[in-house]
């Protein structure tokens, strides 16, 4: 058999032959998922199509993340309609306050290594972190999936790429990951897969998610971390883990690759996106001093207890105390991150400072619920997404950054030149 | 299949958070209200301007970010009867033909605002002619699993009609 990528491996699993890149396949799924976003337009289209039950109810979750809490009767009454029809189907419905979608499914030990996973959300690609194939899709995919249990797939080439080298103090996750946007491009990875190789014992599962969640903004459809001793420890003693279902998949040696990227992780200084493109990525050093009004530590991408954390590490050594005129807004992304963030006492010094704390959820990342920025604002936000009216404000400036460059800014009210080591 | 319309030009990069803002999706998910919001963070006065048939020409990655299925049904729901781009973002690709949306991928550069247009698809190859100036580009093949979920108007009647994927 000719050697393959994680990416082929794992359709090649779920489709019941050998496939290869290029090649369209029809794959069983083994998590779909949707949100109060996508849920209730799915629900349409599963009426459409004729369906009068799910394929396999155990495998169907939703999240009502995107409003949470609702703050109109219309998005209240999504709520309704998903509960509605999970409880009539089986299907499972993560509440309000839960958290989002993905990070439940891995935080939970819904999502396992070796999975093919589809989420009507385009961010679930952050689960490729555990070693699975995890897609975004939209409802009518969801839908369908729902119904059958399968979805096609072109089963993407991949790009490999190489992070070597130590990264410096004070250079995140979240710094690789905006390079990497930044040198492929917006659409530098679309209908592409990404498979990182290299040094990767240094990044934790949390860089992990960073990393698969920020990829998706150069277009990936897929972004996936090997399994190692990393993975394995974040797995142990997650719900539904154990050795008998653990399938960690590796690439061949021989895989074909797309192309090779590599990143010197020792010469990388942090990195800020600037909007509204996250693919605008330049130094820290060359938006020095840009005044902010509002700090946003939160999202998919950056609203776990490692990312708050670093921020308030940073804000303590930038004096903490909140800028007079900045408003800093704390999301945690799931009730666990939150209950974490509680116990250790990170929460209540933040909101001491006068940080304002928002439902586990998406919060103000796409404008959705949570605090939506004034006129004219600027705001650092730790999220994945920069794009005019992204926050719910068209007239507002959204750059994008590591959370200690987010902690320093609200401590600071600017955009600050470096972090000290 | 031909259709002919009337040329939109949008630039590179809209995504679909520009097609339809998140926000207004708080009220409704129906794309007939929802039409009226159609790319206004591109411009507020694009959507009043829009007539049945017209033809949306974008440059690169268009439909990039949230795969939100309405960035497709709004369009349809403005009365637009295709979209051309030098480039799709994968997921509004999908949607697109999921939904029975004509997408076409083929070098965008050449075509002005307001030129008439005409699309020639023929077994999942399509032609584009911009009519005034008598050029014609030549699309990407569409794979042959879209090509039988767009002649069944998408995955609706797809699955309605028992056909299976695979
Ligand atoms: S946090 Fe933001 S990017 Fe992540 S799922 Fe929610 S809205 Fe999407």
């Amino acid at each position: 058999m000719t050697a393959q990528t994680i990416s082929e491996k794992i359709i090649s699993a779920h489709c019941g032959h050998a496939v290869r890149a290029g090649e369209v396949a029809v794959c069983d799924v083994d998590v779909v998922v949707g949100t109060d976003g996508s849920g209730p337009l799915a629900i349409d289209y599963f009426a459409q199509m004729g369906g009068a039950r799910l394929h396999d109810p155990g495998r169907v979750f939703f999240s009502l993340d995107h409003y949470a809490p609702p703050t109109t009767a219309g998005t209240r009454a999504f709520h309704d309609r998903i509960r509605e029809f999970a409880a009539r189907h089986g299907a499972t419905v993560f509440g309000v306050g839960e958290g989002i979608s993905h990070q439940i499914l891995v935080e939970r030990g819904i999502v396992r290594p070796g999975q093919l996973v589809i989420g009507a959300d385009s961010h679930t690609v952050m689960c490729g972190a555990l070693n699975a194939f995890a897609i975004g899709v939209g409802s009518s995919d969801l839908a369908a999936a729902m119904l059958t249990g399968r979805i096609w797939l072109r089963v993407p080439e991949t790009i490999r790429v190489r992070l070597a080298g130590a990264r410096r103090a004070g250079v995140a996750a979240k710094d690789v990951a905006l390079a990497l946007v930044g040198e492929l491009g917006g659409e530098g990875a679309n209908y592409q897969a990404i498979e990182f190789t290299g040094d990767l014992a240094a990044f934790t599962l949390a860089d992990r998610l960073v990393l698969s969640s920020l990829l998706v903004e150069a277009g990936a459809k897929a972004a996936l971390f090997p399994h190692d001793a990393v993975t394995a420890a974040y797995r142990k003693g997650r719900a539904s883990s154990g050795a008998a279902t653990e399938a960690a998949v590796e690439a061949d040696p021989r895989a074909q690759y797309a192309r090779e990227l590599a990143l010197d992780l020792a010469s990388l200084t942090p990195r800020v996106a600037r909007p509204p493109a996250p693919d605008d990525v330049v130094p820290l050093a060359d938006v020095a001093g840009v005044p902010v009004q509002m700090v946003f530590i939160g999202t998919c991408t950056g609203g776990r207890v490692q990312d708050f954390h670093e921020a308030l590490h940073a804000f303590d050594r930038a004096g903490g105390l909140l800028a007079p005129g900045v408003q800093l807004v704390l999301t945690p992304a799931s009730q666990e991150v939150r209950a974490r963030l509680i116990a250790d006492g990170t929460l209540s010094r933040l909101v001491a400072a006068g940080a304002v704390e928002t439902t586990a959820g998406c919060g103000a990342c796409c404008g959705t619920s949570g605090v939506i920025p004034g006129d004219g604002m600027t705001v650092l936000s730790t999220a994945n997404r920069n794009f005019r009216a992204r926050m719910g404000n068209a007239t507002a400036s959204i750059y994008l950054a590591s959370p200690a460059v987010c902690g320093v800014a609200a401590a600071t009210g600017r955009i600050p030149g470096g972090l000290a080591p | 299949m031909i259709i002919e319309g009337r040329a939109r030009v949008l630039g590179d990069d809209i995504n679909s958070d520009y097609i339809i803002s998140s926000r207004r999706k708080r009220e409704t998910i129906d794309e007939s209200r929802l039409r009226e919001f159609l790319l206004e963070s591109v411009d507020p006065a694009f959507a009043a301007s829009v007539r049945p048939g017209d033809i949306l020409v974008a440059g690169r990655n268009f439909g990039c970010g949230s795969a939100m299925e309405t960035a497709v049904t709004v369009i349809l729901a403005a009365g637009m009867s295709a979209v051309l781009a030098r480039t799709f973002a994968r997921s509004f690709y999908r949607n697109a033909i999921n939904n029975g949306l004509v997408v076409v991928e083929c070098d965008t550069s050449g075509i002005a605002e307001g030129s008439g247009l005409a699309v020639r698809i023929d077994a999942g190859a399509a032609r584009v002619q911009d009519m005034a100036r008598g050029v014609e580009v030549i699309g990407a093949p569409l794979p042959a699993v879209m090509q039988r979920i767009l002649a069944r108007g998408g995955l609706v009647g797809f699955l309605r009609a028992g056909e299976r994927l695979g």
